[in-house]
């Protein structure tokens, strides 16, 4: 069931080792390693401006590190929801059309995608009118047309609501079990780390401690930047959610 | 047909329009407007020195353009407030190339003709630079039309699709200093923006996609450009300056009319 560590180690989707980058000057990551294998669900948490969506950023290969290396299995194929899109009203693009961004796709394909994603309704709706939580969906739908082996969220539930939040994190624990594809979400809701996640990352500029979600949640490095506050929030979700993990692989 | 001066300057004016339905789409979608300003004012700069340099006033024209889009690219990418960088260098652009054209000598530079055009003296190489322009800036559109789309809602997005939003960034300023050496002969320097923002703002009201929008911006262009010349000729009025009124007019017709999509 585990599929992190272990002497069953298959090769990682992605690594990186020793990744430091600055940006405007300040040093926003500071020797960070990092490997997610096939089916894993890795949470990376932290506080704002604790370089969360700068590591994300460098592994899907929009930023450049300054020091360390990235390695990606070849041949990967990768789902990136970003974590928001510079809408303007004056740009008229509908759902079904995004989904042809940037390679066509097939009608079928681009059906079956928006379906997953729970977005079968919003084909013909503008980008620009969606709801937080429908043009997540329509995001996410992009993400999967290529079979990803690898989906990659940044900050997905941001301006959702806590309902929101859960619904979404189980449509992508459904989607984990079904497409059997790794998961790497950041998050700064610390409140709901999710239930699903193998292992929790806790960052903040560098690795603080990482582990699984409830060992996480004990460590004293994740303490000291979150306070002890959270720790029943994160066991309330984790008991809601308790039947739904097992079978998921 | 092309003796006739009026068919080269409807020729010459369609031109424009095509070259700057495309580009107008991304310069609206983007938000670079007065970027686009800045570009063409830099025009007036480069007439001057190519015309002081003895070379072609096109390729003056492309290569200070080009230049000041690169230029004023860098400057906004490095967290220079972007408004206030195109501001100013919009308008020294234009300011320069207003001092420079005061020491070419007055009987080659005719100021006008480059500040608002000069449409009825189109001639038939002016022609072919105009549709070859045109064609060259419809071609590279076209070859990252679904890239600079993807870039234009994300360029994260774009880099984890394994695009390159710097170097598709840099056809679009390629493109647009295109367009300000095609359009210079046709509005001038100073309405070149118009030409660029207005038809592809007209189409907006009643387009339900990018490639509706540009399809929208290319007749609303092309009927500028015919409308403006039929009134330049009716009323006796400045060619240019007639086609952007025109454009603005079928803007105000569409801001009336109800929205789609």
């Amino acid at each position: 069931m585990r599929r992190n560590g272990g002497a069953a180690r298959v090769s990682a989707l992605i690594s990186a080792q020793g990744l430091s980058i600055r940006l405007g000057g300040q040093e926003v990551l500071r020797n960070v390693d990092f490997a997610i294998h096939p089916g894993e669900i890795v949470t990376v948490v932290g506080p704002n401006g604790s370089g969360k969506s700068t590591l994300v950023r460098l592994l899907v290969g929009a930023l450049r590190p300054d020091a360390g290396q990235i390695t990606r299995r070849d041949g990967l194929r990768l789902g990136y929801v970003p974590q928001r899109l510079q809408l303007d009203p004056v740009l008229p693009l509908r759902v079904g059309r995004f989904l042809d961004l940037p390679r066509r796709a097939a009608p079928a394909l681009r059906k079956a995608a928006l379906e997953e994603a729970g977005a079968g309704a919003l084909t013909d709706r503008l980008l620009s009118e969606l709801s937080g939580g429908q043009l997540q969906r329509a995001l996410l739908a992009r993400a999967l047309l290529n079979r990803p082996q690898l989906l990659v969220l940044d900050e997905p539930t941001q301006g959702l609501d806590q309902p929101g939040s859960a619904a979404f994190y189980r449509r992508i624990e459904q989607l984990r079990a079904r497409l059997d594809c790794a998961v790497l979400m950041v998050s700064h809701e610390l409140h709901v780390v999710m239930s699903a996640s193998d292992r929790v990352i806790c960052l903040n500029g560098h690795v603080c401690c990482e582990g699984r979600p409830e060992v996480v949640a004990q460590a004293e490095a994740y303490r000291a930047l979150f306070g002890t506050g959270t720790q029943g929030a994160l066991a309330l979700y984790r008991h809601e959610h308790s039947h739904s993990h097992d079978g998921a692989a | 047909m092309l003796d006739d001066f009026l068919t080269r300057a409807a020729l010459g004016a369609v031109g424009a329009a095509v070259a700057a339905a495309p580009l107008g789409c991304f310069v609206v979608w983007r938000r670079m407007a007065y970027f686009g300003d800045a570009t063409a004012h830099a025009a007036l700069l480069g007439v001057a020195l190519a015309l002081a340099a003895a070379l072609p006033v096109y390729a003056g024209t492309l290569a200070v353009a080009l230049g000041m889009a690169l230029a004023v690219a860098r400057l906004t990418g490095q967290g220079l407030s972007s408004d206030m960088v195109l501001g100013v260098a919009a308008h020294s652009a234009l300011a320069l190339g207003l001092v420079a054209a005061s020491f070419v000598d007055g009987a080659r530079l005719d100021l006008s003709a480059y500040l608002f055009g000069d449409i009825l003296a189109v001639t038939r190489g002016d022609l072919a630079v105009i549709w070859g322009g045109a064609l060259l800036v419809g071609g590279l559109m076209a070859w990252r039309w679904q890239a600079l789309l993807t870039a234009t809602l994300s360029p994260d997005l774009a880099w984890a699709c394994g695009l390159n939003p710097d170097r598709d960034g840099r056809v679009v300023l390629l493109a647009l200093a295109l367009t300000v050496a095609v359009a210079l002969k046709i509005v001038g320097a100073l309405l070149i923006g118009a030409l660029l923002i207005i038809p592809a703002a007209t189409a907006r009201r009643f387009a339900a996609s990018p490639e509706g929008m540009l399809a929208g911006a290319l007749g609303v262009g092309v009927a500028a450009a015919l409308g403006g010349l039929w009134g330049a000729w009716t009323f006796d009025t400045p060619a240019g300056p007639s086609i952007v009124v025109c454009a603005a007019g079928l803007f105000l017709l569409s801001a009336l009319a109800p929205r789609r999509g």
